[in-house]
């Protein structure tokens, strides 16, 4: 229970330390970006713009503390200010946020599941024809930057083939609905962004889980296992795979910052508009409050990930639950 | 193909004694890997035009004098822009800026990573604790969106890349290093130097950084391998000063022009495909690096590997 609440501890001050990023950044700037970019606000109702010119210390006459705590009272309470448009920014979120899921939620299982399974499979053949090729060929691919395999994958399937469309979530015209055609038309929208996540994200796990399971398959009770004549299978996922993929977990929910990252990159690329798309037009439009806020959303769902990856990481290690 | 690796690390064993020959046997061990070789001859290529874009790029990467939008010709190989600027020479010109800012962002970080990590380590106590949790809360943080924040707020240009890159990198390296540095923490040497009362600054910098050598070195090539791939990224998002030689500017002005559907697809394809090699270049020395440094990640020699699972089938 120790090693979860040391966990919760770190999750806590992370989130605060988010929060005051984004308090500080607008304070210790060069420049007065903020109350530029708060001047071109309008139609913003009075009270909203006296929480962000809190938020970004413009025009206010009380101390930076009480500053400082209303910011993080008015965060805590789920009050994120609003956009240029006077829109709510988390309401703005939101309605973005299940594109952005869908495509990097499925990718990223996938690609967690390959880059596993294909570090599992080199370190058991270890030296075999799959340990020379797999790893080394993952890890290259994961160190091409996202948006060259997009630029590609785009360059060749939509418009050289012509087979898949160019960007955007569904075609225009069509109005979403359940039936066959729409959901098809959705998912013929996705393949080629979650194509560049995975092809890129894949590697990022295959390496530590290959190394970790290459540890994990010289410890004894591995050779008790195969000793009792156990199945290859068994031994493989119940005995190593089991206890190498522990620091994975953790590796991978580190990871999903980066992923977060690449998919705000893809998402640009291929005009897909979820969360990504809206963070590359906060930033063309300057809309502070909305970024701060993508910010924010973004610490808190690797927090969360994070979390959960501890959680399994205590259901599947009694050690961390006895420490 | 062995004996330059073994004869490094006896090199090291011997506290680098020998440091006239030190070179002559990292440039052995790195010909003997062939991932090494491979990396290594990438980036002197990619150095190579740095230095000289003029020999090569067979014109002025500004003179917008062609025809806009041309695909690739005998007189153009990689077309010409929007503008009818001349795609080659502009990705020649390109390289300089970006492999400056690639090296100096990444010597930085490293200085940064090895300063948190080896105080936490050699100081420890509350220092250790702050210097740790300040390091965990940064491997948390997602990078490109903390990037593009502190971005907005800064001028666009070359300066402010390389701020908000450093800023946003060390964290990772940090924390291998501390690690590094915990395991010499009680070594003799180290408490040797503590009774002759050196001060802390002396001990981090002169007994404990060179026995992390090649850790650093390590560091320094995975911080490239990041920072060629983000800085490419911030800009081709339009968080560059568009003006700028380098491959990321080059990228976000192709986008915007929607160089991919208008025909000239290399103006976009050609600096994406410059920025995944240097990546590469730096990535292939480090995984050899890592293999040089671990003799356990190293390949098993295949027909050892055969043998023993002859002798397995047959038991």
């Amino acid at each position: 229970m120790r090693y979860l609440a040391r966990r919760l501890g770190l999750f806590a001050v992370t989130l605060w330390a988010a929060l005051t990023v984004n308090f500080i950044i607008p304070r210790v700037m060069p420049g007065n970006e903020a109350s530029a970019v708060l001047g071109t606000f309008r139609g913003v109702n009075p009270a909203a713009l006296h929480a962000l010119e809190i938020q970004f210390g413009v025009h206010t006459h009380q101390n930076i503390l009480s500053s400082y705590f209303e910011y993080l009272g008015n965060c805590l309470t789920g009050q994120f200010g609003v956009t240029a448009q006077g829109v709510p920014v988390m309401s703005e979120i939101t309605s973005k946020l299940p594109w952005t899921l869908g495509l990097v939620g499925i990718t990223t299982v996938i690609a967690f599941l390959i880059g596993t399974l294909a570090g599992v499979a080199s370190a058991w053949w270890r030296g075999g024809r799959l340990d020379a090729v797999l790893p080394p060929t993952l890890f290259i691919v994961s160190t091409i930057p996202m948006f060259f395999v997009g630029l590609l994958l785009i360059y060749i399937f939509a418009v050289k083939l012509n087979w898949l469309p160019l960007g955007s979530n569904y075609s225009i015209g069509t109005t979403p609905s359940f039936s066959f055609s729409f959901v098809w038309d959705v998912i013929k929208h996705a393949i080629l962004p979650g194509l560049s996540l995975v092809v890129v994200t894949a590697g990022l796990w295959v390496y530590s889980m290959r190394n970790n399971m290459i540890t994990t398959i010289s410890e004894d009770y591995v050779k008790t296992g195969r000793a009792k004549g156990l199945a290859n299978r068994r031994v493989m996922f119940d005995y190593a795979g089991r206890n190498a993929i522990l620091p994975n977990l953790t590796g991978f929910a580190m990871q999903l910052g980066y992923v977060l990252g690449g998919a705000i990159v893809i998402e640009y690329l291929f005009s897909y508009p979820g969360l990504g798309y809206l963070f590359y037009t906060a930033t063309t439009d300057h809309d502070l409050p909305l970024m701060q806020g993508l910010f924010l959303f973004y610490t808190l769902a690797v927090l969360v990930c994070v979390l959960i990856a501890d959680l399994l990481t205590a259901v599947l290690d009694p050690r961390t639950r006895e420490a | 193909m062995t004996t330059g690796i073994v004869d490094i690390a006896a090199g090291e064993e011997a506290g680098g004694l020998e440091v006239q020959g030190a070179p002559r046997r990292l440039i052995r061990a790195v010909l003997g890997n062939r991932k090494a070789a491979v990396g290594a001859l990438i980036l002197l290529v990619i150095a190579f035009v740095a230095a000289f874009p003029g020999l090569i790029a067979p014109d002025d990467p500004h003179a917008a004098i062609y025809a806009s939008d041309a695909s690739p010709s005998s007189s153009h190989l990689l077309g010409t822009t929007q503008l009818g600027q001349d795609v080659l020479s502009q990705l020649i010109w390109s390289t300089r800026l970006t492999l400056i800012v690639t090296l100096i962002v990444s010597l930085i970080a490293t200085f940064l990573s090895m300063i948190v990590g080896v105080t936490a380590a050699y100081v420890g106590g509350v220092t250790d604790r702050v210097l740790t949790v300040l390091t965990d809360v940064f491997l948390i943080l997602p990078v490109l969106p903390l990037l593009i924040l502190l971005a907005a707020y800064l001028p666009p240009g070359v300066t402010s890349l390389i701020i908000v890159l450093c800023i946003t990198s060390w964290a990772f390296q940090a924390r291998q290093l501390r690690s590094q540095g915990l395991s010499v923490r009680n070594r003799d040497f180290l408490v040797a130097a503590r009774v002759r009362g050196e001060r802390p600054l002396y001990i981090i910098l002169v007994e404990i950084v060179p026995t992390m050598t090649s850790l650093l070195a390590a560091s320094f090539l995975s911080l490239a391998v990041y920072v060629v791939g983000f800085a490419a990224s911030l800009q081709f998002l339009g968080l560059g000063n568009s003006g700028d030689l380098m491959w990321g500017t080059m990228l976000y002005n192709a986008q915007s022009a929607s160089a991919l559907e208008a025909g000239n697809a290399w103006w976009a394809l050609a600096p994406g495909a410059a920025v995944a090699l240097l990546g590469t270049g730096f990535a292939l020395l480090n995984y050899a690096f890592d293999e040089i440094g671990n003799p356990a990640l190293r390949p098993v020699k295949r027909r050892r590997a055969l043998r023993r699972q002859r002798g397995r089938a047959s038991a």
